[in-house]
């Protein structure tokens, strides 16, 4: 009688200790067998990669003299991923800082502020996550062409700031509104106005949601394509880095040498971030998870 | 007096501002100069434009106009980019679906009935479909099994992130990356992706994964899986951990075997969880882009509905088709994004 729930009992555990963390190594290994390959084959020669696996330098991975950076020299400073890279940087930056300092005087607002229709327009503001931002394109294009916006930083800053606001300004609503009343009243019977309230008291009170959501942000842009493409277009000076490795694929679609680099070029600044923040940034992949 | 020179501080800022546009737009500047220009007017631009709008209503009288101007300079701004980034621009869109391809002529319903008559786009919206049902249920399905698998290894946080990786790259990045996995090289020559290498070893003939008419849509199926089963991972992965362990240790005590309990009791309770896990999932795949931008560009028959848009636009400089296809997926998100936001909404005001 007593025999048999031992027996399960063992062998269940026989099989939580030896066979559940197998099966994880063995998923772990198949996800990043990609991402291994083109790393390694990133430092090798052009001629070793098209004519060996990248695998084959297991087989003597000490012989210093098949590793290379000429690759990342190649394709930063000859293919233009070294402009493309600052491009990146400098359309980024203020398209996360701008929406974020917009939804946040906004979100305020909506917490803190009494003026007529709040309660409907922070519905529009809600309602406005549904629509894909596919919908602005067309209509937006045309505006743009018109007003020579197209190919500026400015036009793709207030563009990506657009699309941005529905999720900053809802993400940052939940998380002011919450914040203790008395605080905000008794800055105010102190004689603070809601500028000063909002500057000194509720941004730096806000830290943890903007850092989540500056990170989700500044990924979102970072790793965009659709948008860049449509308004910087591609094939010219201003095109960001996600474009200019498009057009690698596209006319050196065989030279795996630069794309094997350009593609590293292109996610070091991604997996940076995803190594030194990453309680933020699984916070900020989950709350931003409902973008447009 | 003071709201005067408040008043002109905002104006000079304002030509400043526009100066440094037009330096940065010029032929003659540098790049990275005018990048740098570029950067810092941006950042610091819109703090001012707010200070400066803030410095001029408190120096307005006070009284009635100063009240009602303040809530203006707060949410102002934000309405005005709504407005104009995404009420007007998807209004604009549907009146657009039903002009020609210039937007001249009214045409009806006809950049609807060729959405759903064309052949071409029969096969957009077949791959849709496919990528709908295999992407979801594939990231879902392996996300909630490696959530329960890892829950039970010791190294929990290092196996996640190996998983959870994928997700910071650009889909750009990734496509890269898979495309040198599914490289393909002519039998007798040295392959050189992963995946054809193995065919071979195994006694196979090299296929072109991303050519064949039969398999290249699940090849790039696979990619969005590889990156989405992250995220699923991750969502619940912290759910399950939101379970209390008595619950699940008194099913296991009344003799419930492993397989019993996931089912019976922690699935059921994983519910929401799962909603809303999918629900996004569906939305990321039916807006889905680049992978197929970079991978085929909607060659053999690769087309999804966001690519085959941006041709619309691009290629063919077809406006009216272009944004009927924008209104068709706007049509097949809402439910998905209602159902999405109303089961967030619910799972907050139980906790």
């Amino acid at each position: 009688m007593s025999a048999a729930p031992y027996q399960t009992s063992l062998v269940r555990r026989k099989f939580e200790r030896v066979v559940v963390p197998l099966a994880v190594i063995f998923i772990c290994f198949l996800w990043t067998l990609p991402t291994a390959g083109v790393l390694i084959s990133s430092f090798r020669e052009s001629t070793a990669i098209r004519t060996s696996g990248w695998w084959t330098v297991f087989a003597h991975p000490f012989e210093f003299t098949q590793w290379t950076l000429q690759n990342y020299r190649e394709v930063i400073l000859a293919d233009g991923m070294g402009s493309a890279f600052l491009n990146s940087v400098i359309v980024t930056i203020p398209a996360t800082v701008i929406p974020i300092t917009i939804a946040a005087f906004a979100a305020y607002a909506f917490a803190w502020m009494d003026f007529r229709g709040r309660e409907l327009l922070f519905a529009i503001v809600v309602g406005l996550l549904i629509v894909p931002l596919h919908m602005a394109l067309i209509p937006l294009l045309r505006v743009y062409t018109r007003l020579d916006l197209t190919g500026s930083y400015l036009g793709i800053w207030l563009a990506h700031t657009g699309f941005g606001l529905p999720l900053a300004i809802y993400l940052l609503y939940n998380y002011i509104v919450q914040l203790p009343q008395d605080l905000l009243e008794s800055a105010f019977i102190d004689g603070a106005s809601h500028f000063t309230a909002f500057t000194r008291l509720v941004l730096p009170l806000s830290v943890p949601a903007i850092a989540s959501f500056s990170i989700f942000q500044f990924l979102w842009v970072w790793n965009d394509l659709l948008v860049a493409l449509v308004f910087l277009g591609s094939g010219n000076e201003s095109s960001v880095i996600t474009s200019r490795l498009t057009e690698l694929v596209g006319s050196k679609g065989q030279d795996w040498h630069l794309l094997t680099a350009g593609a590293f070029v292109s996610m070091v600044v991604p997996l940076v971030v995803f190594f030194s923040l990453q309680r933020y940034f699984v916070r900020g992949i989950l709350a931003g998870s409902v973008k447009g | 007096m003071r709201l005067l020179v408040s008043l002109a501080l905002g104006l000079a800022t304002l030509l400043a501002l526009r100066w440094s546009y037009t330096f940065v737009q010029a032929e003659e500047t540098p790049r990275l100069v005018a990048g740098l220009v570029a950067l810092g007017a941006g950042v610091l631009g819109v703090w001012l434009l707010f200070w400066l709008g803030n410095d001029v209503v408190a120096h307005l009288p006070a009284g009635r106009i100063q009240e009602a101007l303040q809530p203006v300079v707060f949410v102002g701004p934000a309405l005005l980019l709504l407005f104009a980034y995404l009420v007007y621009p998807a209004l604009n869109t549907i009146y657009i679906s039903f002009f020609d391809e210039r937007s001249r002529n009214f045409v009806g319903l006809e950049n609807f009935l060729f959405a759903f008559r064309s052949p071409d786009v029969q096969i957009v919206f077949r791959n849709n479909l496919m990528w709908l049902v295999l992407v979801t249920g594939f990231s879902v399905a392996l996300g909630l099994l490696i959530a329960v698998l890892v829950d039970r290894v010791r190294h929990e946080a290092a196996a996640k992130s190996f998983i959870f990786l994928p997700l910071a790259i650009s889909f750009v990045g990734a496509s890269v990356i898979w495309r040198f996995v599914y490289a393909f090289a002519p039998v007798g020559r040295p392959q050189i992706g992963v995946l054809n290498a193995i065919v071979v070893a195994l006694g196979g003939e090299p296929v072109g994964w991303l050519i064949e008419r039969s398999i290249n849509n699940f090849a790039l199926i696979a990619i969005m899986i590889w990156m989405q089963t992250g995220f699923c991972m991750i969502v619940f992965s912290a759910a399950l951990k939101s379970i209390p362990s008595e619950i699940t240790e008194a099913a296991r005590m009344d003799g419930a075997t492993e397989v019993q309990t996931f089912f019976r009791i922690t699935l059921p309770m994983l519910q929401g969880t799962m909603i809303a896990v999918a629900t996004t999932v569906i939305v990321a795949v039916l807006k889905v882009f680049d992978v197929v931008f970079v991978m085929t560009n909607g060659q053999f028959d690769t087309q999804v509905l966001a690519n085959r848009m941006y041709a619309e636009m691009f290629t063919f400089r077809n406006f009216g088709h272009a944004s009927a296809l924008a209104v068709i997926l706007l049509v097949a998100v809402i439910p998905v994004m209602v159902i999405n936001v109303r089961n967030l909404r619910e799972q907050r005001s139980r906790r």
